[in-house]
């Protein structure tokens, strides 16, 4: 994005002096309503004063004023500046509030030792939750089964592209195949787990288990041993979100002028060659776009494993998330599973990072 | 009578067979990927008709395998001789759907309410927020979609329950508006960006405020955008479990906390599950055949620049 506006507004802005004033008053008047309230709830729980409240929702609704006036209050002050300061400050203040002040209170909760059916409650505990997590298999063996998980992305993407060329041929009847191929994207995963995970795979009278029965897996058990319930797992996977990097693909494969396609043939490239040495290389971003959004997807995937497997067998299917779903609602370990999941973060921020840098890096050189 | 004076030479023949070969392997993928897709629906769907007997022995075809039964849909209370007779399955399934559909369309309504608005002030004007410029503040917005919401997930636990918003509606709605923001100002950014600026500058000599302006001149353009960023997050809420699973658990429960809390229970009878599931399952199957195009739409969005 360059420097400067966009958009050139010349705006005669009058703004007199109550004007100003009343904006800064609700601006600087409004969090000191905040901190009042606050202190007033603060002194409450810790200073032993009764003002009668039975929980922090008077806070909240200080903020949610102070939020309002806040805005507000840019007009007021700034005028045409405000106004534009206003389209960006509602959401701002919104994810900055539901993210980054909750990831904040995470870190505090991650450092201590809080688990919500004790009576204790909360207690600080240094690092001890890290010890725990350095010293805990199952969460190592968590993050080893989410490389496999994200690594099964490589045959989904390779699916996904072979689909979107598909559409993307000269066939009939394309709208059909395409709502068709959409569907799974559509389902919640939870329907999905019942659907396939459950019933389709039943190993008495599943219709997948009859299907494998046919093609000679004897007792087919779909969730027994740990690799077999791994590649399940990764197969509905897999069948959920194939549509959504199909799409991205065929957007990608439209976008795409027919004449270069065109150019290549007459140049004798054929099918194949045309695809490897045309299509695909003038994909690549979009790929990779593609490929680092469903990477996004994957390391959140719970839902299915939760319902399907609940982590089993030993451990084998378990996602980070899952697990962390369970030591909190087997043990109530608000702490541990807070560290947990902040460590995670971190792991998940620096992969990211580097994969976006790198791929920056690769796409600058070969264009 | 004429002789056919030109004919087919060989090689055209060789590339017509090659054609023909081609057209079957490419419908017979498309037809296979189908089933694969379709199939887990159907079967869904017919299982909610079946009885214990057609279950057992995995029967597929209605009236040819099996005689179509109202029995799953009457454990809902939602089959023709129970629908006007009063049910406890079917009101809790009523009130699992009502909530589904009043977080959800709540919270995308307010994702693409404020998510275009963010997008279009990052699209026209340069911001400076301490050391954030406008690339700064769209990525910080855009960075949330990393976020995996396990991490916010038990300080929101213990925040909700302080604040007393656990196991409500508004609850849900905020984190849900949070999680899918987002992808709509990923999706808004695109679609404002393709607006050219004179559209607002002839708008404003004509006397209209910048509001003004967004409001009458660029929303309307923009709307196919803002439709399809908000079917994709009804998608996304819809089928949210993660969240509704932790902060809920009598009163805002979703539908896909029922369907879980009813899969998890051994006893429950396929039937019953499969009509459960098919159920809840089928309003995104409607969104998705009749609104097909603007969810490719927003998907696209992104990935073509």
């Amino acid at each position: 994005m360059s420097e400067g506006d966009l958009l050139h507004v010349v705006a005669s802005d009058n703004i007199g002096p109550t004007r100003r004033s009343l904006g800064l008053a609700l601006i600087w008047g409004s969090p000191a309503v905040l901190a009042l309230v606050a202190l007033a709830q603060v002194l409450q729980v810790w200073g032993g004063y009764d003002f009668g409240f039975s929980n922090w929702r008077p806070t909240l609704y200080a903020y949610v004023l102070y939020a309002i006036c806040l805005c507000w209050g840019q007009v007021l002050v700034k005028g045409e500046q405000g106004k534009r300061i206003l389209f960006v400050l509602p959401a701002a203040l919104f994810v900055v509030s539901l993210t980054v002040f909750p990831l904040l209170f995470g870190l505090v909760i991650a450092f201590s030792n809080w688990n919500l059916s004790s009576p204790d409650g909360r207690q600080f505990n240094g690092v001890a939750n890290l010890v725990q997590m350095w010293n805990d298999p199952f969460y190592w063996n968590a993050l080893t089964n989410m490389v496999w998980y994200v690594l099964a992305i490589l045959p989904e993407y390779v699916v996904a592209f072979a689909l979107a060329l598909m559409l993307n041929a000269e066939i009939r009847g394309r709208k059909f195949f395409r709502v068709a191929f959409l569907m799974p994207l559509m389902l919640s995963p939870v329907a999905v787990s019942w659907m396939i995970g459950k019933s389709m795979m039943e190993t008495r009278f599943g219709p997948l288990a009859n299907l494998m029965k046919h093609l000679g897996w004897q007792e087919p058990s779909f969730f027994s041993s740990p690799w077999i319930a791994k590649s399940t797992i990764m197969l509905m996977d897999a069948w959920t979100f194939i549509p959504f990097m199909m799409i991205m693909i065929l957007a990608g494969l439209q976008a795409i002028p027919k004449e270069l396609q065109e150019a290549a043939r007459v140049d004798g490239a054929t099918g194949w060659r045309a695809f490897w040495e045309v299509t695909f290389p003038l994909m690549l971003p979009v790929s990779i776009t593609s490929v680092l959004i469903r990477l996004i997807f994957k390391l959140k995937l719970a839902d299915i494993v939760i319902n399907v497997t609940s982590g089993g067998p030993g451990g084998a299917t378990d996602t980070v998330t899952s697990f962390i779903f369970r030591e909190y609602r087997d043990r109530s370990n608000v702490g541990y599973g807070t560290m947990l999941a902040m460590v995670y973060l971190v792991i998940i921020i620096v992969v990211m990072t580097l994969l976006m840098k790198a791929a920056e890096r690769y796409m600058k050189s070969s264009y | 009578m004429t002789t056919q004076i030109f004919r087919d030479s060989a090689a055209d023949r060789t590339f017509r067979a090659k054609w023909w070969t081609g057209r079957v392997v490419i419908y017979g993928l498309l037809i296979f990927w189908a089933i694969v897709a379709l199939f887990p629906i159907y079967w869904t769907m017919s299982t909610s008709f079946k009885m214990a007997p057609d279950v057992m022995k995995g029967s597929l075809v209605p009236w040819w395998d099996f005689t179509p039964k109202w029995l799953g849909w009457k454990s809902l209370g939602l089959s023709p001789s129970t629908i006007f007779e009063p049910s406890t399955v079917r009101g809790e399934f009523l009130r699992r759907f009502y909530n589904s559909a009043v977080i959800s369309v709540t919270s995308s309504v307010l994702a693409v309410a404020l998510g275009s608005l963010a997008a279009y002030g990052l699209s026209r004007f340069s911001y400076k927020f301490l050391w954030m410029k406008n690339a700064d503040i769209s990525f910080f917005f855009l960075s949330q979609l990393i976020l995996p919401p396990v991490v916010l997930a038990l300080p929101f636990l213990v925040l909700y329950k302080e604040l007393a918003l656990l196991d409500t509606q508004v609850g849900l709605i905020l984190l849900y508006t949070l999680s899918v923001l987002p992808i709509v100002i990923w999706i808004m950014r695109d679609q404002f960006a393709g607006i050219p600026t004179e559209l607002e500058e002839a708008a404003m000599v004509d006397g209209q405020s910048i509001w003004g302006a967004y409001l009458t001149i660029i929303l309307p353009i923009a709307l196919p955008g803002m439709v399809a960023a908000l079917i994709l997050s009804l998608v996304l809420t819809w089928n949210e479990y993660f969240f509704a699973a932790l902060l809920t658990s009598t009163y805002a429960n979703t539908l896909p906390v029922m369907v879980a809390s009813q899969t998890g229970s051994q006893g429950i009878s396929w039937w019953s599950m499969a009509a459960l599931s098919f159920a809840a399952i089928l309003p995104l199957i409607i969104i998705g055949i009749g609104l097909e195009r603007f969810i490719i739409k927003g998907m696209a969005a992104g990935a073509v620049k």
